[in-house]
């Protein structure tokens, strides 16, 4: 069952693009990446999800419900982190998480607490006080501890230290068995293909490819090492080409027995043959154009 | 309900600073009252043949020698603009400070419609400047009494009454301006205040312009009309709540529509 649906979805701001053209599904229970560098449109996408600001044009909907009339409902079903958290400073961490249980309705004291411990966050201390990384903590707590169904964060580990951001992951783990939906936006790749099965990339406001992060990783591409020479001046689907004394390496999104036959009429010493990484492939698709 | 203990809870610093500096100056002018009461015969009459600069505060209709008389001039002023500073200061902020120090988005991703966050808002700016009023018309009547002088209750409930009304119209017409506004805002509240208050003075100065009292709130506060008359000016009355509906109107209308920054 679908429960992000993203049809055509534009934002402008006055003549500034937010983005031209989202469309993508979330299933229940995936953990899904949002990849694409600053300012591509991730935060502009969530934003319209969460009503914060109002499409221009098409439509989206999570769990059926439409994004533009039931935005009240939608949000009871969410846990929202934003990439900066910003909070009343003159609170205690302890107040900020009341207040978030209170506009929820509900009171998940325990589970606040055990966040707090585990994510090693002072309950007790000023938001004021707080470096950037604990005041994202009190963020991380305020989106989980009311044991939402589908979780938006976006760049959820900027500024979390790596041991913070290891337990962070364990924790979204856990809630994803428990069947979480989880939409995370990054710019860090290897975040995204060590947690999530599908991923979305969106470049210059657009969607520009939308699979499961193993089929992305494996898009017929292959990364290309070469030691020695040959000549690829005839043959398409030739990516990324960087050339050093010893060789070569490219990505390569083609026939194979071109390649070969390019090959067998060089000097070659070694090969490899390999399936890109999603960095690679991220490259890939921004490299386009 | 619960965004409306927040907000009170958040405006509490500033709500008792301004409670008490207001309190205190209409208590400091109260009890000076006895000692003054007695050199007054002499400089009402200076004051009576002073001119337009009377007349703007409405001294020249009012007797200083007498408690409403000083009690009007002096407090009425103090009370006036002071709390119609803070009636300002208040509302204007309350929707664009989320948005200048970015705490909106935090507040409305949670479940809770734009609608509501505006009732609620709203409410706790009410709450503030009932609280103020009933403080400070109680401090000012314990005063009073302290002092030994009979408290002219009509003339002194009526005048309280028709700032209390002017604060709720200026915050009305503040909270519109909010909606609009997502960067220093707090500035636009005050110098509407001050801006009604001078367009009050005007008035007061010149005939061929009295049509101004039609605009500010602090038309139907004269408090030499107040006593003169023992009530409250209707019209004018009736225009301000036409403005303030027009001021929630448009907060209303334009907050459920615009974009969050």
């Amino acid at each position: 069952m679908k429960i992000i649906q993203v049809n055509h979805l534009k934002k402008y701001y006055g003549k500034s693009k937010g983005i031209e053209d989202v469309s993508f599904e979330v299933e229940k229970g995936d953990f899904f990446g949002f990849i694409g560098p600053n300012g591509a449109g991730k935060s502009t996408t969530i934003r319209t999800l969460l009503g914060l600001i109002y499409p221009t044009s098409g439509s989206a909907s999570i769990n059926g419900m439409d994004i533009v009339k039931e935005k009240e409902q939608i949000k009871k079903q969410i846990g929202y982190l934003p990439s900066e958290v910003m909070l009343y400073p003159s609170m205690k961490v302890k107040e900020a998480l009341k207040l978030s249980m209170d506009l929820y309705k509900v009171d998940c004291s325990k589970q606040a607490s055990l966040l707090c411990q585990r994510l090693n966050l002072d309950p007790n201390k000023k938001i004021e006080d707080l470096s950037f990384g604990n005041r994202k903590k009190v963020g991380i707590v305020c989106a989980l501890q009311h044991n939402p169904e589908l979780l938006i964060l976006d760049e959820p580990t900027s500024g979390l230290d790596p041991l913070m951001q290891k337990e962070f992951f364990e924790i979204l783990k856990e809630k994803n068995e428990k069947g979480t939906t989880i939409l995370l936006s990054s710019h860090i790749l290897s975040e995204i293909q060590r947690n999530c099965n599908k991923a979305a990339i969106i470049r210059d406001g657009k969607i520009i490819a939308c699979d499961t992060v193993e089929n992305l990783s494996n898009s017929n591409a292959k990364y290309i090492q070469i030691h020695g020479n040959a000549s690829f001046d005839t043959l398409n689907g030739i990516k990324n080409m960087v050339k050093d004394k010893e060789g070569c390496s490219f990505l390569y999104n083609g026939d194979i027995s071109l390649l070969l036959n390019c090959l067998s009429k060089g000097n070659i010493k070694d090969i490899t043959i390999s399936e890109p990484d999603l960095e690679e492939v991220f490259m890939h698709y921004y490299k386009e154009n | 309900m619960a965004l409306i203990k927040h907000e009170v809870k958040q405006g509490m610093i500033s709500f008792w600073i301004w409670t008490i500096s207001i309190l205190s100056l209409m208590m400091i002018c109260i009890f000076l009252f006895p000692q003054m009461k007695e050199q007054m015969q002499d400089v009402t009459k200076v004051f009576a043949d002073m001119g337009s600069f009377t007349a703007a505060f409405g001294m020249d209709t009012l007797n200083f020698g007498t408690l409403i008389g000083f009690y009007g001039v002096e407090c009425g002023n103090i009370l006036g603009l002071g709390a119609a500073l803070y009636a300002s200061f208040c509302a204007v902020s309350i929707l664009s400070k989320e948005e200048k120090d970015h705490t909106a988005e935090f507040l409305l991703s949670h479940p809770i419609s734009r609608k509501q966050v505006l009732i609620q808002k709203l409410i706790a700016v009410w709450i503030q400047i009932v609280l103020l009023n009933v403080i400070v018309y109680l401090g000012s009547i314990l005063s009073i009494s302290l002092i030994g002088e009979e408290i002219p209750f009509k003339e002194i409930n009526l005048m309280h009454l028709s700032f209390f009304i002017m604060q709720i119209e200026l915050s009305c017409i503040c909270f519109g301006i909010s909606s609009f506004l997502s960067k220093g805002s707090i500035g636009i509240g005050l110098g509407l205040s001050i801006l009604m208050y001078f367009l009050n003075l005007i008035a007061n100065i010149s005939e061929s312009v009295e049509f101004l009292k039609y605009i500010t709130p602090f038309g139907y506060c004269e408090v030499s009309d107040i006593v003169e008359t023992l009530q409250l000016n209707g019209t004018y009355i009736g225009i301000g709540i036409v403005l303030s509906i027009i001021g929630i109107g448009i907060g209303f209308i334009h907050y459920c529509r615009k974009d969050i920054k």
